[in-house]
């Protein structure tokens, strides 16, 4: 099997990886390629959220997308969304609202939650409750991930 | 002090800190520094747990470093214990770098469990801290010819009350050893003078935590690294019969197939190819059917010979009390097999150099991790490094330990450095389990509706050895660990309150179906549940409310009364809800619960609210009431994090958690077959904290977990007259229940 040179679009630059398997999912492609620590393999399965990413700006699981699918498809991470010196205000929201505990599952939760606001203005605590429903949190941070939630989108 | 300078240029962790005014605890810095950093520190730094230089060390600027044997396993204690320091030392937070879990450089302050890092491992830290403040006092004295009564520190500087020159930690101890035994002796700082211990100082790894810049274990590389993953058998004790290595010849960057005994790998240059390989490699296995059946699960347990008994306590004699008591009332309760269920599966990375072991593990216990791995590959512990690095939430001993013996066999086996990263089936197959747990108890009552005798009899596996097995030990045919060790699972099977006859037996099971070990409070939720889901049992046959029923026998308890008193107000409690309020087929009820945990810390009491869906069974626990005294807090916020997380899991654990099994192995092997509580099911809480800043700190990490069971059980009998004695609380169950309320 032949590797291939692949061109990902991830937080706003152009970066070329080589792999040998088009179909690799994306997270391996971004934790072992390109060292980015935001996205987090949880389950490989889409079933928890950890792996959470944008794709032109929509919350997906890149546990189970393949490199194939994603083409010129612009991808987001946590990292490209704000760093510990300029967080982008949801992650200030989780800052101020102390929103992890082990924080593992907080990349999806910030993904998830980001692609959510900025197509919900406003939310009720259920809507954003039912945006959140397919990332698992073990810790039992729930509480506070909805009140950061809540936080940014008063802020956005 | 090391002055460290990264490969890529990053700031350290003390720039870090100097040019912002936080700190990354947990290291942004990449791990090869780190590495180097623990072994040129190896030299000379002493990890004796007497000595004050194994806690402290404060450098020529005056930064002081702790080294803590208490790791942060994501309850914030990496805040609080350096909060714990900067007080007694009277030196700014920022000011305190934290170096965890390494056992050359950290004394072996014992597991990070049983919520115990602050109560032990903080009072210890606090006591070196004590003890450095008063040398450094001692040495200003003497330069600045002042008694040391008459000087003050602020920020690390020491100047006389009245003024005038003054000195600084850095000037007086800089760089240099303290060289001093740990004084049990040494005033500690008056609590009412706390300026950072007791307030909600912000945690320094969440910025790190939610920008992507933190690294987890899972993240944690070296340079030349390969990637490993096991090959688990289809059936616990199946033997490896043959492997067909061919069959992954056609994946690039297959490295090597590793077979010992039924030890059975992969290793691969990327981290894809070990997952497909694994997934592709054929193997033949024996088969195996040496578990009990699920659906006859009780009834096996009941079955298990009894090693021995511990009678955890006996007061008066229950059994003649019982006897001649006017009403008798008995039940069985029972609590299913749990899995740590982390959302990150276990991970490590290991290198095997000259005879020499390293490892980065998340493990709980690197100290006796390094024993353990010592012992499995005939090593001398002094030739074995274990490092911590955070990874995701454990609670309790779930399978860092097993990925960290996985990825040393691997990396001895390669010469090379090898990261193994367990698969999600993995982790919810092969992690020890909670072991399953079943209650009898039998309380009698006399004609005016008092308590005369309580007797319970509980069965659980025996505790025996120190260390939960390495599955690669045993697979590979190593030396590990022969005993089982569930956690200390009989506490809180003894009762907190005062009835004339009491006894509780703990019948130790010789066996237990899956490798057992601790999860969050482990004995200690489930023994709580059945005790206090029986004891509303009780009051309700006595016409009791539960509150008032709680307090009748407590009052040889002044903290634990206050407790109940203020939890009846902070939850407005109006007395048992006389006429259940029932729309339709939805009911809703209260539960009230409460522990002394292990009897001797943490008191906690927690009222629940559940609405219950008569026709479908479904239970949505609404609102939980906590009301916690925990002795001196040292960070509130951590605090209520603790405690919102302990109603949060718990309330999953209770009404959805269910280890299932076949003949030869676990079948709940991911978020589908094992699914945990969703955002649209948690509770809210409300918490109220008394908070006594002169006295001892107890521990958070559990005893809130340990009430939320009963609380839910006694509001879901409270709202139908159907008793839930078994966990977890699903809808047929409920659904049974209600047909014989």
């Amino acid at each position: 099997m032949a590797t291939k040179t692949i061109s990902l679009h991830v937080n706003g630059q152009v970066r070329r990886i080589t792999v040998d398997d088009a179909d690799m999912p994306l997270l391996y492609a971004l934790r072992d390629n390109l060292g980015l620590q935001g996205p987090r393999f949880g389950c490989g399965l889409g079933q928890c959220g950890a792996c959470t990413v944008h794709l032109d700006g929509n919350a997906v699981r890149s546990c189970i997308t393949p490199l194939s699918a994603v083409g010129k498809k612009k991808i987001v991470t946590l990292e490209g969304l704000g760093s510990p010196a300029k967080p982008a205000p949801i992650q200030q929201a989780f800052i101020t609202e102390q929103a992890a505990q082990c924080g593992f599952c907080i990349n999806g939760m910030i993904m998830e939650a980001a692609a959510f606001l900025a197509r919900t203005k406003n939310p009720s605590e259920a809507q954003i409750r039912e945006a959140l429903a397919n990332n698992l949190c073990r810790c039992g941070t729930h509480l506070r991930i909805l009140r950061a939630v809540k936080r940014a989108a008063t802020r956005a | 002090m090391r002055k460290p300078m990264t490969p890529t240029g990053k700031p350290t962790r003390r720039e870090f800190l100097q040019g912002t005014g936080l700190l990354v605890v947990s290291f942004s810095i990449p791990g090869l520094l780190r590495r180097a950093d623990a072994q040129s520190a190896t030299t000379g730094k002493t990890v004796a747990l007497d000595e004050v230089d194994a806690y402290l060390a404060i450098d020529a600027r005056g930064g002081v470093t702790l080294y803590s044997g208490k790791v942060e396993l994501g309850t914030g204690v990496s805040t609080a214990l350096r909060q714990i320091v900067a007080e007694e030392l009277d030196v700014a937070l920022a000011g305190v770098a934290l170096v965890e879990g390494d056992t050359a450089l950290t004394p072996a302050q014992g597991r990070t469990w049983g919520s115990l890092s602050i109560q032990v491992g903080g009072v210890q830290i606090r006591q070196a801290a004590a003890t450095a403040r008063q040398a450094l006092l001692r040495e200003a004295a003497k330069r600045l010819g002042v008694p040391a009564d008459d000087l003050i520190v602020e920020q690390g500087t020491v100047r006389p009350r009245s003024g005038g020159k003054q000195v600084t930690y850095a000037e007086l101890i800089g760089g240099k050893n303290f060289s001093l035994k740990v004084d049990k002796q040494a005033p500690l700082k008056d609590p009412a003078k706390y300026s950072i211990v007791g307030k909600p100082v912000p945690r320094s790894d969440i910025p790190p935590k939610v920008t992507g810049q933190f690294t987890y274990v899972q993240d944690f590389r070296v340079p030349g690294m390969l990637h490993g993953r096991v090959v688990r058998p289809p059936a616990i004790g199946a033997i490896l019969e043959s492997v067909d290595e061919s069959s992954v010849g056609d994946i690039p960057g297959v490295v090597r197939v590793v077979r010992r005994n039924n030890f059975l790998a992969v290793v691969a240059g990327s981290e894809w190819a070990a997952i497909r390989a694994a997934q592709k490699l054929k193997a033949s296995w024996s088969a195996w059917n040496g578990l009990p059946e699920q659906s006859r699960l009780w009834e096996y347990v009941r079955a298990t010979k009894v090693n021995k008994d511990d009678v955890t306590s006996n007061t008066g004699e229950a059994e003649k009390a019982l006897q001649q008591a006017a009403r008798r009332i008995s039940a069985s309760y029972d609590f299913a097999i749990h899995s740590h269920a982390s959302m990150g599966p276990s991970c490590a990375v290991a290198d095997f150099k000259d005879g020499k072991l390293t490892c980065w593990s998340a493990s709980q216990g690197p100290h006796e991790l390094r024993t353990q791995l010592a012992n499995m590959l005939s090593m001398k512990d002094s030739d074995v490094h274990v490092i911590y690095v955070e990874g995701s939430g454990c609670y309790g001993r779930n399978a860092h330990e097993d990925a960290t013996a996985d990825a040393a066999l691997l990396a001895r086996e390669l010469g090379r450095p090898v990261r193994v990263q367990w698969m999600r089936e993995e982790e919810n197959g092969w992690d020890p389990k909670g072991p399953p747990t079943l209650m009898d108890l039998e309380a009698g009552l006399d004609a005016s509706g008092q308590v005369v005798a309580w007797h319970s009899q509980l069965y659980v596996p025996e505790g025996v050895g120190s260390n939960v097995k390495l599955l690669a030990a045993e697979a590979a045919g190593l030396p590990f660990d022969k005993g089982m060790l569930p956690g200390n699972i009989i506490n809180n099977s003894a009762i907190p309150y005062s009835f004339p006859n009491v006894r509780t037996v703990a019948h130790r099971l010789a066996e237990t179906p899956f490798r057992p070990s601790w999860i969050r409070a482990p004995g200690r939720m489930q023994n709580t549940f059945c005790n206090e889901a029986f004891l509303d049992e009780v009051a309700v046959a006595a016409g009791a409310d539960p509150f008032e029923f709680r307090l009748r026998y407590l009052s040889n308890d002044p903290r634990g009364t206050e407790l109940l008193k203020r939890l009846m107000s902070f939850a407005r409690w109006q007395g048992r809800t006389s006429t259940r309020a029932v729309s339709g087929d939805i009911a809703s009820g209260r539960g009230v619960t409460y522990v002394k945990y292990e009897l001797a810390r943490t008191y906690v009491g927690a009222v629940a609210d559940v609405e219950v869906n008569r026709r479908s069974g479904d239970i949505r626990v609404k609102h939980v009431a906590v009301v916690q005294d925990c002795g001196q807090i040292v960070n509130p916020d951590g605090v209520r994090n603790q405690i919102e997380g302990n109603v949060v899991q718990t309330v999953s654990r209770t009404l959805k958690e269910e280890v299932t099994f076949d003949r030869s192995r676990v079948t709940s092997l991911d978020w589908a077959s094992y699914p945990i509580l969703t955002f649209p099911e948690v509770p809210d809480i409300d918490i109220d904290l008394i908070d006594r800043p002169a006295e001892k700190p107890w521990g958070v990490g559990e005893p809130a977990a340990s009430v939320v069971p009963s609380a839910i059980a006694n509001a879901v009998f409270d709202a139908t007259g159907a008793r839930l004695r078994s966990v977890p609380f699903t809808p047929a169950k409920l659904r049974a229940a209600l047909q014989n309320a």
